[in-house]
């Protein structure tokens, strides 16, 4: 292994990530702020409680899912297209690396950068309600999971993409309408019973319930499909990158 | 062992595009070579399938011993690359994309290597200067810096000097020669002939694929090389003297020069001769002078005749 490489992509991307610190940190502060003001606020003096906890404790882990996806895939993605994009990734490819370590340094920059921004918004959070976490090392190792699976994910995407509109075709059409709808805000118990059923076909239902449930004790699908669901999409993303190794797919020609 | 051994490598793009065709060419340690040939002859695909870029469709290179494709961890680590375009990340810091290209290559940290190789292509005063912030050549030496920065062994500089003013291209010049005194095997691609002939030791010429030839580059020179003799004369002459009518001799220049040309290979040259037939023509001389042939006509006598053949 060049571990040297690795830790050289690493420190490359993270540098890129501290040189918009401001756009880093300060984005997601503003941006769970609003969400806070709108949903809590204004959408939550009228739901009041959902299963005994207060509207805005219970959109938190939603919130936190939901930006450590978009950021994850997004920071990923860009990571591996933007060398692609300027030319750079002649050195990648001129390198005594492998794809695995290229893969490791990119995936465990974006990783990185989307638990520290969740970390982020879980202390934001705490600033507006009470929060408490029922299972601290589950909640860690959810948010954790999700932040790889997801990098992994942007990776693909990243080096599938051949042009911008392209990097971010999945993150808008896909990504974010199943994180929405993917119960976030609510419970899936709050919908009318066809939607319920529709829903329990959205995987991210699978991961917010999870993480929702490190948080409360309480949870939309038991915890073990939870657990299942993050694994089978790791592995599903595991998979696909062994896939694109074996056959240098849009890599080298 | 030569320390680049390419044998018998074809590279056919996906697009049918066969862009090698069976090139074989050895690079001695600590040589300069240039690889001469137009635009679309091979020179990027052969340096890219060399590093690792693409991938030869058959064929082996070796690079100290190392297979590009089977050990390319070794083969790759003895290698820098500088491309042909300025592949530079904009906002990044010059010292830190030199930091990343070392780590890259698996060296730890060696930041009194990156001063020495910083201050020895004048950009130490512009080591924190963002990328975007530089003038063009000056993102050429950091492509180079980043190239140098693990030590490699041997270094590909794919048209170094493109677009580059005369000044620049003599500083390049310049560096290519320090590295070289350093004992760094160094292989550049250019389709300037002037430039081959600056600073190589030894060309190879390279057309549609396939390397046309390999020399040290005085005997390609002398070996293919001809010379012209212009004879100036006193008084213009409207037509050649019947004695010297089977000469082979040209009027240049409103009958005042007598162009003769030769091979400077042969035994019997001829000039001699020719002088006295132009006396004894009852022409008088004012002046003579020989002009050695340059690469460029080597060159161009080259690749047409590869074409004539095809």
């Amino acid at each position: 292994m060049n571990w040297q490489a690795i830790r050289a992509i690493y420190v490359f991307e993270m540098s890129r990530f501290f040189r918009t610190l401001l756009q880093s940190f300060v984005s997601p502060v503003i941006s769970t702020s609003l969400y806070f003001v709108v949903f809590g606020a204004a959408i939550g003096s009228r739901i009041d409680q959902v299963e005994g906890v207060s509207y805005g404790a219970f959109i938190v882990p939603g919130l936190i899912m939901l930006s450590v996806m978009t950021q994850a895939i997004s920071n990923a993605s860009f990571g591996i297209y933007f060398p692609k994009f300027i030319g750079t990734i002649y050195e990648l490819l001129s390198a005594p690396i492998n794809f695995l370590e290229i893969v490791l340094g990119y995936v465990g920059a974006a990783a990185t950068k989307a638990l520290f921004i969740g970390i982020v918004i879980l202390g934001t959070s705490a600033l507006f309600v009470d929060l408490s976490i029922q299972h601290p090392l589950a909640m860690l190792a959810f948010l954790v999971l999700t932040c790889l699976s997801f990098a992994l994910f942007g990776f693909i995407i990243g080096i599938w993409a051949g042009n911008f509109e392209q990097l971010q075709l999945i993150p808008l059409l896909v990504v974010t309408p199943l994180v929405f709808l993917g119960g976030s805000f609510y419970s899936i118990s709050m919908l009318p019973p066809v939607w319920q059923t529709i829903s329990f076909f959205n995987p991210v239902v699978y991961l917010v319930s999870g993480f929702r449930w490190s948080f409360f004790g309480f949870a939309d699908v038991p915890i073990g499909l939870s657990l299942l669901a993050i694994a089978g999409f790791t592995v599903l993303c595991l998979a696909i990158i062994w896939w694109i190794f074996k056959t240098g797919w849009r890599i080298r020609q | 062992m030569p320390m680049v051994r390419i044998t018998d490598v074809r590279k056919a793009y996906a697009s049918g595009l066969e862009a090698l065709k069976g090139a074989s060419l050895d690079i001695h340690e600590g040589e300069i070579l240039a690889l001469l040939g137009p635009n679309g002859a091979g020179k990027t695909t052969l340096i890219s399938t060399i590093c690792g870029i693409t991938q030869p469709t058959s064929g082996t290179i070796t690079v100290g011993g190392h297979d590009v494709v089977t050990d390319y961890r070794g083969a790759r680590s003895l290698v820098g690359l500088v491309p042909q375009e300025i592949n530079l990340e904009p906002f990044e810091r010059v010292i830190n994309t030199v930091r990343f290209s070392r780590g890259l290559f698996g060296k730890p940290k060696d930041d009194a290597l990156l001063e020495r190789i910083l201050r020895q292509l004048s950009l130490w005063d512009k080591k924190d200067n963002r990328i975007m912030e530089l003038s063009g050549g000056m993102k050429r030496r950091v492509l180079i810096a980043k190239a140098l920065a693990h030590e490699p062994r041997v270094l590909f500089l794919d048209e170094p000097t493109a677009g580059v003013d005369v000044e620049l291209r003599r500083d390049m010049w310049e560096i290519v020669a320090g590295l070289k005194k350093a004992g760094v095997t160094i292989i550049l691609t250019t389709h300037y002939i002037e430039e081959a002939e600056a600073i190589a030791d030894r060309i190879a010429v390279i057309n549609k694929g396939e390397i046309l030839l390999v020399e040290e580059k005085t005997a390609l020179m002398t070996r293919l090389g001809q010379k012209e003799l212009r004879i100036e004369l006193h008084e213009p002459v409207d037509a050649l003297p019947a004695a010297l009518a089977d000469r082979g001799l040209r009027i240049e220049e409103g009958g005042q020069v007598l162009v003769y040309t030769y091979d400077t290979a042969q035994e019997r040259t001829g000039i001699a001769t020719l002088i006295r037939e132009v006396s004894e023509a009852g022409l008088v001389l004012r002046d003579l002078q020989t002009r050695q042939n340059s690469l460029e006509d080597i060159f161009v006598g080259l690749v047409s005749k590869q074409e004539d053949a095809a």
